[in-house]
């Protein structure tokens, strides 16, 4: 097997050629034994948290919409967020990456402070996100998209702006970070086009991979999978566990159980704003608060019954 | 019907003065509006800001012409400030109220009886910038220019200094919106049109670039007011009302948002047309072609403007991206 294990490294080291496309599903995974003494239960501690939550609150009039007591996501793995539709997962989305505010309640990004911050500072440290419905830019390029990601240009500041000269080097050095990681997400052939020209996976795709042009060190994906093509999902996934066997911390939030199931270290389950459950893929689906969850307590109940019976 | 007379006219209106001024105030407009995505209704209020500060420092307080312009531009920046200040973290169409309604309060104000010694009251302030005819190279009452074929493109020393200045300066704000706008500070513009948390999601601080915008397109219109007052020696308060706003955004649509030549052959050719039309009227009216039951000379100023107006639906219509604008933009708007 020497051929492949080259191929790997390649992979690995360059952040994926052709040949580390063709090999997703052997990313490495260095988060593999860092929850191996964790509780699987909500709030549990983890061993090196990138992103901690403590007791945030937010209302919308008299309704709670997340009222979390703790959670800790655990840097260089993949954290999924589960919970059925209303559960407050967007919405902790919003108040972790300072979208939204919290009521009450703190947020701790690498060992600071960031509750209030706002979110472009938030983005200039190491976190991003994309969202729910893609916003690509329409009416730019492609290409134009991911340059944008890139920071601290210094043809950014407007009277700079007026002389090429003072910002035309880091402009090509960013193209051509663009391209790779346009390489890397097969879009090149598409650089001139405008986003709004894409199909909804590829907006999906652009996303993703404009997020990667600020040099994240925690990536938020809210539910990067939905409408995306099964063919495209697998890419996808691909793509994710790359961004893990690269270092970067991935928390998303995902309905389809198998894509969970796939790719996450950890999986964080959220009903009716609150963590009902954590734990490893396998063992969250068998918990029976998380079946209440889905299924609602009566089901439980019911089922409870018919073993007792 | 003298053709001559009707295409001569035609084709100075839109290199004239007038023309400038729209020119300037829709470039502002563009940078705001088509760029950046900011509901700008009050250009006319920098304008007024920066004739208005020319005006006032030159002759109430009796400054140099040079500084007067200086302090006129100072004024569109203050009011780009104060504007953008309390809207620009709100949504857009605040910054569209607030613009309009300063704008009005601008004019109200300058026009105040009680503020006569001052601004001028509703006399405006006159002869101010004598200076500016007297830095004319030409002769002023000299005719410079030539006949080409039946065209007449003759004019008044006067007039061509003003012009010259004026597409001098066409010409500057088209180069340096060039620059902008092809710029990484350009892109995070556009990208805070098309969303503004896709841009903060990037990392970008959407107030400042927003602020930064709002001010660089104020001073374009403050510059529009300035040349206005400049070269007709004069300051007149009604001169800035909405209307003259609607116009500019006009001008820019017309030649195409979001392009940077857009707004100079908007300007250009929107003029043409109004005086192509009314001249096209006036001659057929004194020549009896046109019924008086129908139409007389009195009436022609209003139907130029009906007649413009169904050119620009039609416009809408049929190329909703404007003269030179991007096609493939309106496509993508229609798909969403």
């Amino acid at each position: 097997m020497p051929a492949s294990d080259a191929d790997f490294e390649r992979g690995g080291t360059a952040g994926g050629g052709a040949a580390g496309r063709l090999r997703d599903t052997e990313w490495d995974n260095p988060a593999e034994h860092a929850f191996d003494d964790c509780l699987e239960q909500p709030g549990s501690p983890k061993p090196s948290p990138i992103l901690v939550a403590h007791n945030i609150e937010r209302r919308f009039g008299g309704l709670i919409a997340v009222n979390v007591d703790t959670l800790e996501i655990q840097a260089g793995a993949i954290t999924a967020l589960i919970g059925p539709n209303g559960a407050g997962k967007t919405t902790l989305f919003n108040l972790l990456s300072g979208f939204d505010r919290p009521d009450m309640g703190e947020v701790v990004f690498e060992g600071e402070r960031v509750t209030n911050v706002a979110p472009h500072v938030l983005a200039q440290r190491g976190m991003v996100r994309t969202f729910q419905l893609t916003k690509v830019l329409a009416k730019l390029t492609v290409l134009e998209n991911m340059k944008l990601g890139g920071q601290r240009q210094s043809g950014e500041s407007m009277w700079r702006a007026l002389v090429p000269s003072m910002w035309r080097g880091q402009e090509q050095a960013l193209e051509a970070k663009a391209l790779e990681v346009l390489d890397e997400f097969n879009m090149v052939h598409m650089k001139d086009e405008f986003a709004g020209a894409l199909s909804g996976g590829q907006r999906k795709l652009l996303e993703m991979a404009r997020s990667l042009m600020t040099e994240p060190k925690l990536i938020m994906l809210d539910e990067p999978m939905a409408g995306v093509n099964p063919a495209l999902t697998q890419s996808l996934l691909g793509h994710v566990k790359r961004l893990r066997a690269q270092g970067i911390s991935v928390v998303f939030v995902e309905h389809d159980m198998d894509v969970v199931r796939d790719i996450s270290d950890w999986v964080v389950v959220m009903a009716e704003g609150v963590v009902v459950a954590e734990g490893r893929a396998a063992s969250v689906g068998k918990n029976p608060a998380v079946i209440d969850a889905y299924l609602g307590t009566s089901h439980a109940a019911l089922s409870e019954e018919d073993g007792n019976g | 019907m003298d053709w001559s007379l009707i295409f001569s006219n035609t084709l100075r209106s839109g290199i004239t003065q007038t023309a400038i001024i729209y020119i300037l105030a829709a470039i502002g407009m563009n940078l705001h509006v088509g760029y950046t995505g900011l509901m700008n209704f009050g250009q006319v209020g920098f304008m007024a800001v920066g004739a208005y500060g020319v005006g006032i420092s030159t002759s109430y307080y009796g400054l140099p012409l040079g500084v007067g312009v200086l302090i006129g531009l100072l004024c569109g920046l203050v009011l780009a400030v104060l504007l953008g200040m309390p809207t620009l973290r709100l949504r857009a169409d605040y910054l569209g109220i607030v613009t309009i309604a300063a704008a009005e309060i601008i004019r109200l104000v300058v026009r105040y009886q009680k503020l006569k010694d001052w601004s001028g009251g509703t006399n405006g302030i006159n002869g101010f910038a004598n200076d500016f005819q007297e830095w004319n190279p030409l002769t002023p009452s000299a005719k410079y220019g030539f006949e080409l074929g039946p065209l007449n493109l003759r004019f008044t020393g006067a007039d061509l200094w003003e012009m010259g200045v004026g597409w001098l300066m066409v010409c500057l704000a088209v180069f340096v919106m060039w620059r902008l706008v092809n710029s990484p500070w350009g892109r995070v513009l556009k990208s805070i049109r098309e969303d503004e948390n896709a841009a903060r999601a990037m990392g970008k601080s959407i107030f400042r670039f927003k602020m930064q915008s709002l001010v660089m397109g104020g001073l374009f219109g403050s510059l529009a007011g300035m040349f206005f007052a400049i070269s007709n020696n004069s300051v007149q308060p009604d001169n800035y009302s909405r209307a003259f706003t609607f116009f500019a955004l006009t001008v820019a649509i017309l030649g195409g948002l979001g392009r940077v030549w857009g707004p100079v052959l908007g300007g250009v050719i929107f003029w043409m047309l109004l005086s192509g039309i009314e001249n096209v009227l006036r001659e057929a009216v004194s020549d009896e072609k046109i019924p008086t039951g129908i139409m007389d000379g009195v009436q022609v100023g209003q139907v130029r403007f009906m007649l413009v107006g169904i050119g620009l639906m039609s416009l809408m219509i049929f190329r909703p991206q404007g003269m030179i604008g991007d096609k493939r933009g309106i496509a993508i708007d229609a798909r969403k």
